[in-house]
């Protein structure tokens, strides 16, 4: 399998002296859902704002396919956190911004987003602001908007924290679907055990201050999962082993 | 249809009643001879005074109102362009903002028989001071809006290979919209009271004119029905910036409606 993704001896630090991240190094191979599990404050969202090319290591390297785009902003899909639409575009305009800044025209932008609203479970809302959106829908647009940035890795923040836990599992089963079906390279935030070993291919455990990758878990089970899997033995085998790493 | 009928009338009965209220007691107080009529003139005479002037009214009002509108266009495009600047260059804004906000300590009235005295009688000084005005709350109010986004919406935009002009077109100013009108609402009535107060000062033409020359003559009644009609301008500028405003800002609706829910 090839990498779509590397990481290398990624160091930084905010201030010049006291190290965040120490070391990481990571790797995605294509069409991977890999997770990036840690405490809150230990570095995750800097390591993505690093891999987006929002930040610049102090030392090491960010591959994407094999080319060096370390500090370089635009080569990367990310989702932050929150799902940061825009309250004054419509949900079609909002989903569309990547294609736009890439200078590509308004309406064409549109008939190629059109394609995908209803793969994403967004019918009829193309002309909705985001505030007639319920949470779900609202990610569900945002994941769009970031599959729409047509690159071949995606960074998700925490795409499911601010949902509620039935929303959540549905937009669990429906993601684990989709991307079956899109083929995307993910690497993606949680602080939720369940939701890392329901999702993933791969588990990076991140702790210590400077953060640093401690551990790594593979999860055998083939996808895309059973929303009853959360109940089975494999289920919890690897949540043990996670908790027992992560203390 | 049925329910935004009954919201209008809620808004405008209030006022409405009261104002009626206001001129009842203010015809009362005329028609019992407790107030002289040169110092009060009843509100009927302030309409028979409207209703034989009004052409001339007109005349004079077309000038006010060309000062303001040029000095209102100006005013925005020098208040927008030193925000933007001001937003862009930390050094300017660390030089212009307390400059731009000792400027406005000056009262207005202090600056316009300068202006006069400096450009002339004619059309330009009233511009000038209308410019003064607008300025300030446009520049001040748009640098708060473009200040208002969110970090994260730039992190957002800078992943996706955005730009500074690009983070300006698609975030920051469709983010200052709201500021801009909420000062544009004000900077409007200021405009007005400002071109009519210039013209206090000299010229021949202007609402501004026409109240000193009635006052000079004590045509109170004809005061009152030129202080209305300034009003009544005012008024109207403030509705077709709210009006434009809706047209410009279709998502406040929505976000309205939401935080009503909330609530």
């Amino acid at each position: 399998m090839r990498n779509a993704l590397d990481i290398q001896d990624v160091t930084f630090s905010y201030d010049g002296q006291n190290n965040v991240l120490q070391n990481i190094n990571l790797t995605l191979h294509e069409g991977e859902l890999v997770c990036l599990l840690g405490v809150s404050g230990g570095g995750k969202t800097t390591l993505f704002h690093i891999i987006a090319g929002l930040l610049k290591p102090q030392q090491g390297r960010v591959l994407l396919g094999g080319e060096d785009i370390t500090g370089q902003s635009g080569k990367i899909s990310y989702m932050l956190q929150k799902d940061m639409l825009l309250p004054f575009r419509t949900v079609e305009d909002n989903v569309a911004l990547p294609l736009l800044l890439k200078g590509v025209k308004k309406k064409e932008a549109r008939r190629q987003v059109g394609k995908y609203f209803s793969t994403f479970g967004l019918d009829g809302t193309q002309k909705f602001y985001p505030a007639e959106l319920s949470g779900g829908m609202r990610q569900r647009a945002a994941l769009l908007r970031t599959y729409m940035f047509g690159g071949s890795v995606a960074l998700l923040d925490e795409p499911f924290s601010a949902l509620d836990t039935l929303t959540k599992s549905d937009l669990h089963r429906w993601y684990l679907e989709v991307m079956d079906s899109i083929k995307l390279s993910t690497i993606f935030i949680t602080h939720d055990i369940d939701e890392a070993i329901l999702l993933s291919d791969r588990i990076y455990l991140l702790s210590g201050k400077p953060g640093t990758l401690s551990d790594e878990i593979i999860i055998r089970e083939p996808k895309p999962r059973d929303r009853d899997f959360n109940l089975t033995e494999a289920f919890l085998r690897y949540k043990k082993q996670i908790i027992a790493k992560i203390r | 249809m049925k329910g935004k009928l009954r919201s209008t009338t809620d808004k405008l009965l209030p006022p409405v009643v009261l104002l009626l209220l206001l001129l009842g007691l203010w015809y009362f107080a005329c028609a019992s001879g407790s107030v002289p009529k040169f110092m009060l003139p009843s509100p009927a005479d302030v309409w028979n005074a409207f209703v034989s002037d009004w052409q001339l009214m007109l005349r004079h009002a077309r000038v006010t109102l060309a000062e303001t509108f040029i000095g209102l266009f100006f005013g925005i495009i020098i208040g927008f362009f030193t925000a933007v600047v001001m937003d862009r260059f930390r050094i300017v804004r660390k030089l212009l903002y307390p400059l731009i906000i000792i400027s406005q300590t000056i009262p207005t009235v202090a600056i316009a028989p300068l202006l006069v005295l400096w450009l002339g009688y004619q059309m330009l000084p009233k511009i000038v001071l209308v410019i003064c005005i607008v300025f300030f709350p446009i520049s001040i109010s748009l640098l708060e809006g473009f200040g208002s986004v969110d970090a994260d919406t730039v992190n957002l935009m800078r992943s996706m290979g955005a730009g500074r002009l690009q983070i300006f077109r698609y975030v920051k100013m469709p983010s200052a919209l709201g500021h801009f009108f909420s000062s544009l609402k004000i900077s409007v009535s200021y405009a007005v009271v400002g071109a009519v107060l210039s013209e206090w000062l000299g010229g021949t033409e202007g609402l501004g004119c026409y109240m000193t020359r009635v006052r000079k003559a004590f045509s109170y009644d004809k005061m009152f029905a030129v202080i209305i009609l300034i009003s009544v301008i005012s008024l109207l500028l403030i509705w077709l910036t709210g009006f434009l405003q809706k047209k410009c800002m279709p998502w406040e609706k929505v976000n309205q409606a939401r935080r009503k829910e909330n609530v």
